[in-house]
């Protein structure tokens, strides 16, 4: 699945890294505890989050995840988005509560 | 050098500088991909050492990363001028922290750190002083 089927599918508002929304999503990870993060996810998930701070790009970018999904519409910080756009990470963000992001995801990926 | 290490470096890092958390991770991943090591190793090097280096964030006032690389080994020799860890078997606890509310508001500071770097790595040695500072040595082979 494309992460462009994904923005559409869930109305995400795109921060940044918009040329980078053809790339493919085989899994997600859910987390707030950058440590579970780095860990545990895997390369081309889809992380959704409600860290905004910078180093969530520095996190995605390390473990080559396909993009962030800001949940219940936190914005993120200026300098999150710059450092996005540096590394070509797709920054999103979803109105909707995490909980209800994970699940459409999740059957989006597993029909 | 040993005759495995084809590429040898040192990186500081600054304590208490957030903002740049995760740079010289970011260079060792790269580095290692181009010495031609594989996925796993990659992977497992950069887990290890950006715990590494939010541990020098978090805590030290400066610290340091040696690393020295082949394609099929890592030897990865971080230490920092920081407080030092009082009972190292404690620290070791998943779970267990003495981050500051600041640093867990951001999300570190989870008690998975050493936990990670120890479970990611095939050889994984701690010493620590107070008021000293800490020395961890972390070596990643091919094939586990």
């Amino acid at each position: 699945m494309k992460l462009e089927d994904i923005v559409e599918s869930l109305k995400l508002r795109v921060k940044c890294g918009s040329e980078n929304l053809k790339r493919d999503v085989t899994g997600g990870f859910v987390g707030d505890l950058l440590s579970d993060v780095i860990a545990n996810s895997r390369e081309g998930d889809i992380w959704i989050t409600r860290q905004i701070h910078q180093n969530i790009v520095a996190v995605a970018s390390l473990k080559d995840i396909a993009g962030i999904i800001l949940v219940q519409g936190s914005e993120p910080a200026a300098d999150t988005i710059a450092r996005a756009e540096q590394e070509g990470i797709p920054l999103l963000v979803a109105d909707m509560p995490g909980f209800e992001v994970a699940g459409k995801i999740f059957r989006m990926l597993n029909p | 050098m040993s005759e495995e290490t084809r590429y040898e470096d040192f990186f500081s890092v600054e304590g208490g500088n957030f903002r740049n958390a995760g740079q010289v991770s970011s260079r060792i991943k790269n580095i290692l991909k181009e010495l031609g090591c594989n996925s796993d190793m990659v992977r497992r090097a950069a887990i290890v050492t950006y715990e590494a280096e939010i541990n020098i964030v978090s805590y030290a006032k400066k610290g340091f990363i040696h690393l020295q690389a082949g394609p099929h080994r890592v030897l990865i020799e971080v230490s920092d001028e920081g407080p030092g860890i009082p009972d190292i078997e404690l620290a070791m606890q998943e779970g267990y922290s003495t981050a500051s509310p600041m640093v867990r508001e951001m999300g570190f500071g989870a008690g998975m750190g050493l936990a990670n770097m120890k479970r990611f790595s095939d050889y994984f040695d701690i010493q620590s002083k107070v008021n000293e500072g800490t020395r961890v040595v972390m070596q990643i082979d091919q094939a586990r």
